[in-house]
């Protein structure tokens, strides 16, 4: 062969082997980051601490937004504690924005359960027409309604993105039991549904109504709400549960805080391990022939007591107007008792 | 004929090379995080809603992400709920050419003060891995020398680090530790640093700025470099010094900064701060789960205001010029 055109194609050749490489070495990098990401998401397990978020578990990255700077030296709220001893923020107003957090939180499906049986689905009306003005505007929000007659579910207009989901479940003869089963019902659910439709669950009593903003700045993987009636209280005041016998035993000096059974929530992982050891406490408690002086109540304060929530809701979030005197350091009532009368609305 | 063969050859050999080393990579084994583990209870006092504890900082960011200072937390609790995770935390320091004389002090310090009672791994980045003195280290506690170049600008290696950490953190420390802080070796420890700062993705208030309206705080002022911020952007002016958190968002974190340090290269500018602009261009994109009070990160040269109530780590006085030269 001429030696010219020998060199000719021998230049082609390394040209073309120079390109291959190159290609491939790009290509090369590109997956190896991929896969090193891959490889820590997937086996990056739900967290105890730090706001991860379900479905991407990362640091929710934010577009540029404008809202005032926050000052080191200056305390938003110096009347009440915002953070407990553990990091997990106390939710007042005053302590979050808005506009960072529902950027942070875009994306984001939130379930609602609500336990609506016998008599109480008289209070479904008021209940999902303020969850409509109220609650995580702006978010897609699934409604679970469980309730054992769903020709009663009221039909409500829904802004767009949210949707009611009627769940047919059977009903107690004594209230007690109706309320404490809402932890085996939602356990089951989480399971078989919740934990492909949504990100987190907000398990709330229905015979309430919304009458301000309640956002996703309460959303965390586990978080439970401060009962309106012991927030000032000393901890050997608390109605823990005091009899050794039950599950749901708390001594005298220990508990943090007293958490209302009519508001928790977080992650639908945590969510279901909170509502299994509940019910699953309550069986051992039948079984032993002793029944919780607050039922699913008495259960809810001893999962917290030993599994931290990462989030606190401060009484705004759980008031009632008629038993209790509002101080000043509620500056909002979000989440609010509906009046009515026990004897009549219970076990019948 | 022979070239076409040995095209083919090298594509092959390339073809091969690539294979395994997905192969490798394929078998990445990341410590995994746990879900929450029951704390059993220990004695400490009830927390108190409603008389707030005289801490003069900011407690919670306004996306709710806890400050950290002395009183804001309970030692002993913490200490419940992250003793049986098992975890191990890594350190990485940057010690190249004269800095290797900073790593003896961190180092004993650290061994007094940092993370006690924790497993924790250090690599220390250098060029010299013999100026590495060995220090006596408590027992689950290790020193690893990563070898790095050294370039002849300081400011050259300050940005490289960006890349070092996420290269490692690849290569080896994602199986190595859990968490993971990035430091400055020319600081010492001076008081407990616990594992009230462990988060997702945590950052430090720089000393010199804390006090400042953003419009005074050094972030990057021209458009034509990615760290820019503009006036009415910006939380907290953070320091280089001290960031951390879970390997996986320390990964993505300084990967991200040195894309940027690489787009601004290529566009022949390099930012104000180096990659501290970097760092805080990205922290108001991706805002930290955690900010440490500037009492982990303290410039001694200042004098020490009453809101500091104890001061962790702090710099060491030193002839920056003669340093860097």
């Amino acid at each position: 062969m001429d030696p010219r055109e020998f060199c000719r194609k021998s230049a082609k050749v390394s040209l073309c082997s120079i390109l291959l490489c190159a290609v491939l070495l790009g290509f090369y990098s590109q997956l190896t980051h991929r896969v090193v990401l891959r490889q820590m998401q997937l086996e990056k397990k739900e967290s105890s601490e730090g706001d991860c978020h379900l479905d991407t578990c990362r640091i929710p990255e934010v577009p540029r937004l404008l809202y005032p700077k926050a000052q080191l030296l200056k305390p938003t709220r110096v009347d009440v504690l915002v953070m407990t001893p553990w990091f997990a923020p106390i939710i007042w107003d005053g302590t979050f924005d808005s506009a960072i957090l529902d950027a942070q939180f875009r994306n984001i499906t939130i379930g609602l359960t609500v336990f609506a049986i016998k008599k109480y689905v008289v209070f479904l009306k008021l209940f999902l027409e303020t969850a409509e003005k109220h609650f995580m505007v702006g978010h897609k929000v699934n409604y679970y309604v469980f309730t054992d007659q769903p020709a009663a579910v009221p039909q409500i207009p829904l802004q767009e993105g949210r949707q009611v989901v009627v769940l047919e479940v059977r009903n107690y003869k004594r209230w007690q039991d109706i309320s404490m089963h809402r932890m085996e019902m939602i356990s089951n659910f989480s399971q078989r549904r919740f934990l492909r439709e949504v990100h987190y669950l907000v398990c709330l009593d229905v015979d309430m109504k919304f009458s301000d903003h309640v956002g996703v700045e309460i959303l965390a993987p586990l978080f439970g709400t401060l009962h309106p009636g012991f927030y000032a209280g000393d901890r050997q005041s608390f109605t823990y549960e005091r009899r050794p016998l039950s599950q749901a035993y708390i001594p005298r000096d220990e508990g943090d805080f007293y958490y209302a059974g009519g508001f928790f929530g977080g992650s639908v992982p945590e969510v279901y391990r909170l509502t299994v050891a509940c019910h699953q406490a309550m069986m051992a408690d039948q079984a032993n022939g002793i029944e919780a002086v607050w039922h699913d109540e008495s259960h809810l304060n001893r999962y917290l007591l030993h599994h931290k929530p990462s989030k606190v809701l401060s009484p705004e979030y759980l008031w009632d107007e008629q038993m209790l005197q509002r101080p000043p350091l509620l500056r909002k009532l979000r989440y609010v008792a509906v009046p009515k009368n026990h004897a009549e609305i219970r076990n019948r | 004929m022979h070239c076409p063969r040995l095209a083919l050859g090298l594509g092959f050999c390339l073809l091969v090379g690539m294979a395994l080393c997905s192969l490798c990579n394929m078998k990445l084994q990341y410590k995994g995080e746990k879900p929450f583990q029951p704390v059993t209870p220990s004695q400490y006092p009830q927390p108190k809603l409603l008389k707030q504890k005289p801490t003069e900082f900011l407690t919670l960011t306004p996306w709710l992400a806890p400050i950290v200072s002395e009183g804001t937390f309970e030692p002993e609790l913490l200490r419940h709920i992250y003793q049986p995770l098992n975890l191990t935390v890594g350190v990485t320091v940057f010690a190249v050419g004269k800095y290797t004389q900073f790593v003896q002090r961190f180092l004993e310090s650290a061994e007094q003060f940092f993370m006690q009672g924790f497993r924790v791994h250090y690599y220390v980045f250098t060029n010299d891995p013999t100026a590495v003195p060995r220090v006596r280290l408590g027992s689950g506690r290790l020193v690893s020398t990563i070898p790095i170049l050294r370039h002849s600008r300081w400011e050259e290696i300050s940005t490289r680090r960006m890349q070092s950490i996420s290269q490692h953190i690849a290569e080896r420390a994602h199986r190595e530790v859990d968490y993971l802080f990035c430091l400055n070796v020319d600081m010492v420890f001076r008081n407990p640093w616990g594992p009230e700062t462990l988060g997702d993705l945590v950052a430090a208030v720089h000393p010199g700025y804390f006090a400042v309206p953003r419009q005074q705080f050094p972030y990057e002022r021209r458009p034509l470099s990615t760290a820019f911020v503009a006036d009415g952007e910006g939380d907290f002016y953070y320091g280089g010094a001290v960031f951390g958190g879970r390997v996986a968002e320390v990964y993505e974190f300084t990967r991200g900064c040195h894309m940027g340090i690489l787009a601004d290269k290529a566009n022949g500018i390099m930012a104000a701060w180096q990659e501290e602009s970097h760092l805080n261009r990205r922290f108001i994109s991706h805002k930290p789960s955690k900010v440490l009070s500037p009492e982990y990160l303290w410039d001694d040269r200042k004098p020490q205001p009453p809101s500091l109530k104890l001061i962790r780590f702090s710099t060491l006085d030193k002839d920056t010029d003669w340093l860097r030269s």
